[in-house]
């Protein structure tokens, strides 16, 4: 427990510029939401790294982009320019609220790079210029993430349009009253559909052996004397180790380690063009399936952001609620994780079987009351669908206060002391919490690095402010910290149930006017909260219709894997699996 | 000492092994406490949420108790109180599901103007995506989740195409599977007719005092009384079937399917609701 714990502070909300920089602020947007400054785009870099080292400002949590061809709203009317980058900085010093920049993105669709200030918007901008097409002047590694290079256009883009396109929003007039039945695949064969990019011919193209970082490793450097040669090794994408498909470009020599790259995006599905033709809430299923694990986190999370926008309230019983299931989720996936670190250690399977004993209990009670395991939906605008079924709460409060500690003590037992899992695990994967924050990386990560940083303390969202829990850290910053942060979380997690069981009121569970024909205010709004897995994030914008104008999902399993590469050189290869199960991704929420 | 921490594991396997083998000498085993035999070695089982050990549950032959809530693939609710369809073609449970997988076509009489009720609607059951949304936002409760999760087939279309047929279920099978709410619902729909009946008697008695102090019948009477309008309603179900019945040639033998359909469902759900009531009496 080396650092205070962050707790929330006023937000600095007005930043005094120097004078240099007083004209990079050109302007703001959306005033009645949320406060964001327009910079001038040569200005970015230096307004960045003004915010990081006078304010304070050192986490870029969220890096991305708007294109608002053809946006009905009111505020933007005298802008030509079409495409927006947005920036959210936090403090994980001073906790509280973001900063917001804007930037437009001039005629030759180039904005500065933010990697020379923070290196974490590594993998976020490369998604920008996957699926907007804005290109990032002094990126070290600009290339397509998500999709493939043969892919045509920029799919994010308003006028890109997909296969089995029918209409821009839903419901599609096709369904009903005249609803004939058509079988999709009929209407668009396949490979008639497929284009490809001017010039590109798909039988001449070899997908790349090494891709920068890993083409430009250093050769010899740790033993000169050594006449090695070093050897590119490819993990994935269909192997155990990678928790679903997943691929890491490795340079080895021997069996070190010189530089490793994640190569992802085959499970991408396009989840934001899905959720900007989708209306407010029928996204909220489809949030299910991001982290799929989490879907009360998702559920959540997506909640919070549209009832700030729109301004819905929760009724009590339903933020209690609310808290019970997140806080049962999250013992799900840290005794999931847990499991699979071992797993990944070679330990297969007894740890993980052990681990998800009470997961089942934990799933039972979610199918109880909410209809499924895992794809709950169980969340609605201003609170939540169902109310407990008979039985439900002697059942939690028995696991909550009798079972789980058992559980969790049993685990610990079985693991902690483990002489294998210590020399495995005691500094493997090391990275100086430091690093991870400039990497964009949150969650049990950087709080097994040391800092109690916790979006539950930092920036209080619902009821947890209420509740009386500890933010444990621990100061290795390697595999074996990132286990055991996870075994006290979930410790902590339980202290939080008992309280909620305990004093969760009676009352509604659904206020507000968020149904299914819900018009949210024109604005923007990035919410965020602390899930299982890290800071996980809606950033939306709305023009005053039934569907977000931009419906995007800060993900905690892509973003942290900006410190994959960074944390696995110099160890060996067999050390990647684990440094990676450590990260603790979900395949749905990476690809997207 | 090195070699503690291995040994202190070691003692957590070997407690796990001993009683899991324990218990598996019972003549009852901890994990089939609460569940239901139903002979063959064939059990549906609740996992009691005080069992300790690895519970694998045999399926086929073992299969979970369901909770009510539990959702898959929704069915169409066929009033067998009323004999018909509760679905007006609304199209709201169409306009909400995320995925546009519910394809409804409204009916229209002789004259071509349009009626409230359906007469095809299916669910595309490979896109839908269990959300219940369309249950939810259902104004007349028609539509609800279906348990049935067994189905497997070897093409997409036409097999996972459900058509209103195959989607349509009596009332009874759902009141097995949803006891709690449908008792719920039943309540409220049955204080909703009581009402409507009695704004609908007090209207009738105005009309009726009026047109005595008029002196005069209206001709046009657009207000039909509620009992009129089920035996209208009843008619016009009766018609419906006797012309599907003719516009089909294999009509009886389609009409003979749905029966027998319906009854099977009904068989089993009464089948299910005895196992409830079983498995609540131990
Ligand atoms: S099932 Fe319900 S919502 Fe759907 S069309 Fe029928 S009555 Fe309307
Ligand atoms: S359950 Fe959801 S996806 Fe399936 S038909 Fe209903 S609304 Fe559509």
């Amino acid at each position: 427990m080396s650092q205070a714990t962050a707790v929330a502070e006023p937000p600095v909300v007005d930043i005094r510029f120097e004078q240099e920089l007083a004209d990079a602020i050109v302007g703001a947007w959306a005033e009645d939401t949320q406060k964001a400054y327009m910079i001038a785009p040569d200005k970015i870099l230096a307004v960045l790294r003004h915010l990081r080292d006078v304010e304070g400002y050192d986490f870029l949590s969220n890096l991305t982009c708007v294109d608002y061809k053809g946006y009905g709203g009111k505020l933007r009317n005298d802008v030509s320019e079409r495409l927006e980058v947005v920036y959210r900085l936090y403090s994980t010093r001073i906790g509280g609220g973001p900063i917001s920049l804007h930037v437009r993105v001039p005629q030759d669709e180039t904005v500065p790079s933010a990697t020379a200030v923070f290196p974490g918007a590594n993998l976020q901008e490369r998604e920008v210029y996957d699926l907007f097409g804005v290109k990032f002047d002094g990126h070290p590694n600009l290339r397509r993430i998500l999709l493939w290079d043969g892919f045509n256009g920029h799919p994010m883009r308003k006028d890109w349009q997909e296969a089995y396109y029918e209409e821009d929003v839903k419901p599609f007039r096709s369904r009903h009253p005249k609803g004939e039945y058509a079988f999709h695949e009929d209407k668009l064969p396949w490979a008639k559909n497929t284009t490809y990019p001017t010039g590109w011919d798909p039988d001449s193209w070899q997908q790349p052996v090494a891709y920068v970082p890993v083409s430009q490793a250093p050769h010899h450097e740790n033993e000169p004397h050594l006449d090695t040669e070093s050897i590119v090794v490819n993990l994935g994408p269909h192997h155990p180790s990678t928790h679903g498909v997943f691929r890491m470009l490795t340079r080895v020599e021997g069996e070190t380690i010189l530089a490793l790259e994640p190569e992802m995006g085959y499970l991408h599905r396009n989840h934001e063009k899905i959720g900007e033709r989708n209306t407010w809430l029928m996204n909220m299923p489809f949030t299910d399936r991001l982290d799929y694990l989490n879907s009360m986190s998702n559920n959540w999370s997506y909640a919070l952001a549209v009832e700030k926008l729109a301004g819905i309230e929760v009724p009590e019983r339903a933020e209690y609620l609310r808290v019970i299931m997140a806080e049962f989720g999250r013992i799900v996936n840290h005794a999931w994780s847990i499991g699979f670190i071992l797993n990944d250690l070679g330990a297969l399977q007894t740890p993980a079987l052990y681990a998800i004993e009470e997961r089942e209990m934990i799933l039972d009670l979610f199918e109880a009351v909410s209809g499924a395991r895992l794809m709950c939906n169980y969340m609605r605008f201003g609170g939540v669908v169902r109310d407990l079924p008979a039985g439900w709460h002697e059942q939690a409060t028995y696991l909550a206060n009798d079972r789980l500690p058992r559980a969790l003590d049993e685990l610990d037992r079985l693991l902690t002391e483990n002489e294998i899992l210590k020399a495995r695990g005691r500094g493997v994967g090391y990275l100086s919490v430091e690093d991870l924050i400039s990497l964009s990386v949150s969650g049990p990560m950087i709080r097994a690095g040391g800092l109690a940083y916790d979006i539950r303390k930092a920036e209080p969202y619902g009821i947890y402010d209420r509740f009386d829990f500890d933010i444990p850290t621990l100061p290795n910053s390697d595999i074996y910290d990132r286990y055991y942060i996870r075994l006290l979380e979930a410790r902590e997690s339980v202290r939080i149930l008992q309280q909620a069981l305990r004093d969760i009121p009676e009352g509604e569970i659904l206020g507000g006017k968020g149904g299914y024909t819900l018009r949210a205010p024109e604005g923007e709004v990035y919410s965020r909260l602390e899930a299982p897995k890290g800071e996980l994030g809606f950033y939306l914008v709305s023009d005053g219709k039934t569907t977000p104008w931009r419906y995007h999902v800060r993900s905690p399993s892509y973003i942290n894997l900006n410190a994959l590469g960074p944390m696995s050189v110099g160890y060996k290869i067999a050390d990647a699996i684990v440094i990676l199960g450590a990260i603790d991704i979900v395949l749905g929420e990476v690809d997207r | 000492m090195f070699g503690t921490g291995l040994l202190k594991g070691l003692g957590v396997t070997l407690k796990h092994a001993m009683d899991t083998f324990n218990d598996d000498r019972e003549a009852v085993p901890d994990r089939y406490r609460g569940s239901l035999e139903l002979g063959d070695n064939r059990r549906v089982i609740q996992q009691p949420i005080d069992q300790e050990g690895l519970l694998t549950i045999q399926y086929p032959e073992e299969k979970r108790l369901l909770p009510e809530r539990f959702r898959y693939i929704p069915m169409l609710i066929w009033d067998s109180e009323k004999h018909e369809d509760r679905c007006t073609a609304c199209g709201i449970c169409a306009k909400v599901c995320p995925p546009q997988c519910i394809w409804i076509v409204r009916d229209s009489d002789e004259n071509g103007k349009p009626v409230t009720r359906a007469s095809e609607f299916y669910i595309d059951a490979a896109v839908c995506m269990s959300c219940s949304f369309c249950v939810e936002f259902c104004p007349f409760d028609a539509i609800k989740m279906n348990h049935d999760y067994e189905l497997a087939v070897y093409d997409r279309y036409p097999q996972l195409v459900y058509d209103m047929e195959e989607l349509t279920v009596p009332l009874e099978y759902y009141a097995a599977l949803w006891p709690t709410q449908y008792d719920e619902e039943q309540t409220r729909r049955r204080e909703e007719e009581e009402q409507k009946r009695r704004q609908a008697e007090e209207k009738a008695r105005r009309v009726a005092t009026k047109n005595a102090a008029a002196k005069e019948p209206t001709a046009a009477g657009p207000k039909r009384s509620a009992a009129e309008l089920q035996k209208l309603a009843r008619e016009r179900a009766a018609q419906r079937k006797t012309q599907t019945a003719d516009g089909d040639k294999s009509g009886d033998d389609a009409a003979a399917a749905k029966k027998a359909r319906m009854e099977e469902l009904k068989r089993k759900a009464q089948e299910r609701a005895r196992q409830r009531k079983l498995e609540s009496g131990e």
